[in-house]
């Protein structure tokens, strides 16, 4: 017998959950360490701290293991974790004009005030197999580190402090669109639930959290014609950023620590605002190096500001009601969830249907 | 590249391609569908443009590869890179010296010959699209040669803001027949395309379609009597490096204030000017 609730099903059920760990564990390969995890699949980890909106690298990593891989379960665990932590208050806003950049380019201009920097991507790697890393050795590793470190010498490099905005620039020259600011504070959607039209600082926090797969779907169609942005990515920048809280009773601050983040502003296809043409601009950011998601955010931002919204991706109730992969991944799946009695019911009106149409026929 | 066909491609599929763009040539202007293949480079970034140069490459072409005119630019480095590891061509920058030249955004400065072949790289074959999302309905209006909302979009533009509002990517008539996406080239470059002696070739990997301009046919930028089609002004900027004035110019940002200078965008062509005056210009 399956799951219904009939006697043994709390055993089956058991069963199963023995059965998941038995699962991951049964290839007798040495532990996986947690360590192992947040060093070398950081990518996934970032994806998942995003998605989960917790910024918690190692429970992330944590995550990762006890789910054997699975991106929703694994956001899913920590975004349930983060549910249970005391909300203390908020930080300050972050600036990441300070932030500790360890990639940022531009497409708009060749060249940028503090330069073009490429950081860590795989933007210009071959997507070929590399058939080295099944054998890979620590001493390999080591070679290469030794090889690659050899000519780098960071005492007497001199590091910028900041680096220009490139869309402060552009706007000093009243070239964009101004938002509206926000005099009322903003609208934190993990207290409150959302209503429509949202404020774009709701808008901009569900699609921090949201699932890449279901932003990216949504900016893509907008970027291939189902939508009008036609994005250029004013800057992207990847980094970490400080970020300060209030000390109670006081006028100071202070800093708590600092945050992984990756920045985009798109600027989209100019718009005439009171009879003076301007550049649109999409913004986007999230947890982590994650940089399909803030270049799909920036666009669905831009997308969500049309004053005459056709498309999907313009219609701001339509996106930030499906992107989240926590909500849907769990609507999707409760469909395994017994419907019997539902289902007995349609059951019981196509066949009272089926017979009246025979009666009709006869 | 040991394990890999010479261009990478199998051979068939090579073939494949190149019958695509033989029918291409036949018919200019027209979008003709292929199976585009995948390759170890992201869709977005070129996949048209290098299966097309993959399936026409020999051992003794010698190859140009830019992206937004420039040959150091990271993506053509990148793109040169795969293309020469996987056919060991010679590598140039000299745009008279290229038998292929694959391109992002620009075409050269320098005119090219009819033993010459441009590959440009597209991201959006459909010049309708603009308007219209769906591919079934864009199809539909080239067959029947049925344009009437590519006019409407355009005087709809020039009511809104007094002029059409299209940067790069400027609409063309091939052969009087078919509106063609030039890829996006600024519009500085789309006189070259009318009557020129070069073959160009127009590649769209993400969305499998090929196209093409054969030498000597007649493109032209769509306009209207009153609103002509007009090309970028740089306000009598010159090439800080070599002085040009007569050239497409990018601006760069100098400082956090926001001073512009302004370099050729073809940098082969600047240096090669640059040799030739044998000094930097001065401002």
């Amino acid at each position: 017998m399956g799951y219904v609730a009939v006697k043994g099903g709390t055993e089956a059920i058991e069963n199963a959950c023995k059965l998941l760990i038995y699962q991951r564990i049964k290839g007798n390969s040495k532990p996986l360490e947690i360590r192992q995890i947040t060093n070398e699949l950081y990518l996934l980890i970032d994806r998942i701290i995003s998605e989960g909106s917790l910024y918690a690298p190692e429970l992330a990593a944590l995550a990762i293991k006890q789910t054997a891989g699975d991106i929703f379960e694994a956001s899913f665990i920590l975004r349930s974790y983060r549910t249970t932590i005391e909300r203390l208050g908020y930080s300050l806003p972050i600036d990441t004009k300070k932030m500790r950049i360890i990639r940022r380019i531009s497409a708009a201009f060749k060249e940028i005030p503090g330069g073009q920097i490429l950081g860590p991507t795989s933007d210009y790697t071959l997507r070929l197999l590399d058939f080295n890393l099944i054998n890979e050795s620590p001493q390999k590793r080591k070679n290469f580190v030794k090889e690659f470190l050899k000519d780098i010498n960071l005492s007497n490099y001199d590091f910028p402090e900041t680096f220009p905005k490139i869309v402060d620039i552009l706007r000093a020259e009243g070239l964009l669109m101004e938002g509206s600011k926000n005099a009322n504070g903003f609208f934190d959607i993990t207290r409150q639930s959302l209503t429509f039209p949202a404020s774009r600082s709701a808008s901009l926090q569900v699609m921090a959290r949201s699932e890449t797969g279901g932003l990216l779907l949504l900016a893509y169609s907008n970027m291939r014609g189902y939508g009008d942005i036609h994005p250029t990515v004013g800057e992207l920048r990847v980094g970490y950023v400080p970020v300060y809280v209030k000390i109670p009773f006081s006028e100071g601050y202070c800093s708590i620590g600092e945050i992984k983040v990756t920045e985009v502003e798109v600027i989209a296809k100019f718009e005439d605002s009171e009879g003076q043409p301007k550049f649109k601009l999409g913004y986007g950011l999230c947890f982590g190096h994650n940089e399909t998601k803030a270049i799909s955010m920036a666009v669905l931002d831009g997308a969500m500001q049309s004053e005459k919204p056709q498309m999907i991706s313009e219609n701001q109730e339509f996106v930030l009601s499906h992107i989240d992969g926590i909500e849907s991944m769990g609507f999707c799946n409760h469909y395994k969830l017994p419907h019997y009695v539902t289902f007995q019911s349609d059951l019981d009106r196509l066949r009272k249907a089926q017979r009246e149409s025979l009666e009709r026929n006869k | 590249m040991k394990g890999y066909n010479f261009g990478f491609l199998d051979e068939a599929s090579k073939r494949e391609i190149r019958r695509k763009i033989l029918k291409a040539i036949a018919v200019p202007g027209y979008q003709v569908p292929f199976s585009s293949r995948e390759l170890p480079i992201a869709r977005g970034w070129g996949t048209g443009g290098i299966q097309i140069t993959l399936s026409l490459i020999g051992p003794n072409d010698v190859l140009k590869v830019i992206d937004q005119g420039c040959d150091e630019s990271v993506n053509a480095v990148n793109i040169k890179k795969f293309i020469n590891a996987v056919t060991n061509v010679k590598i140039t920058t000299d745009t008279t010296k290229a038998s292929i030249i694959q391109t992002r955004h620009r075409i050269p400065e320098e005119k090219m010959n009819e033993n010459q072949i441009l590959v440009l790289q597209v991201p959006y074959p459909e010049a309708l699209r603009v308007f219209e999302p769906s591919e079934f309905e864009t199809r539909r209006m080239h067959a029947e040669a049925d344009y009437s909302r590519m006019w409407l979009y355009l005087y709809e533009d020039i009511v809104t803001y007094r002029e059409i509002s299209i940067g790069a990517r400027y609409p063309v008539m091939v052969n009087k027949r078919y509106i063609m996406d030039p890829s996006p080239i600024p519009r500085w470059d789309i006189k070259k395309l009318n009557m020129a002696e070069t073959l160009y070739i127009f590649g769209a990997g993400r969305e499998k379609r090929i196209y093409a301009i054969p030498p000597y046919t007649s493109v032209e930028p769509l306009e209207f009597e009153d609103f002509q089609f007009r090309v970028e002004n740089f306000m009598g900027e010159k090439c800080i490096l070599c002085g040009s004035d007569d050239t497409f110019l990018d601006e760069i940002i100098d400082d956090s204030k926001g001073k512009r200078i302004y370099m050729c965008s073809d940098t082969s062509y600047c240096n090669k000017l640059l040799i030739s005056k044998k000094v930097l210009y001065k401002r």
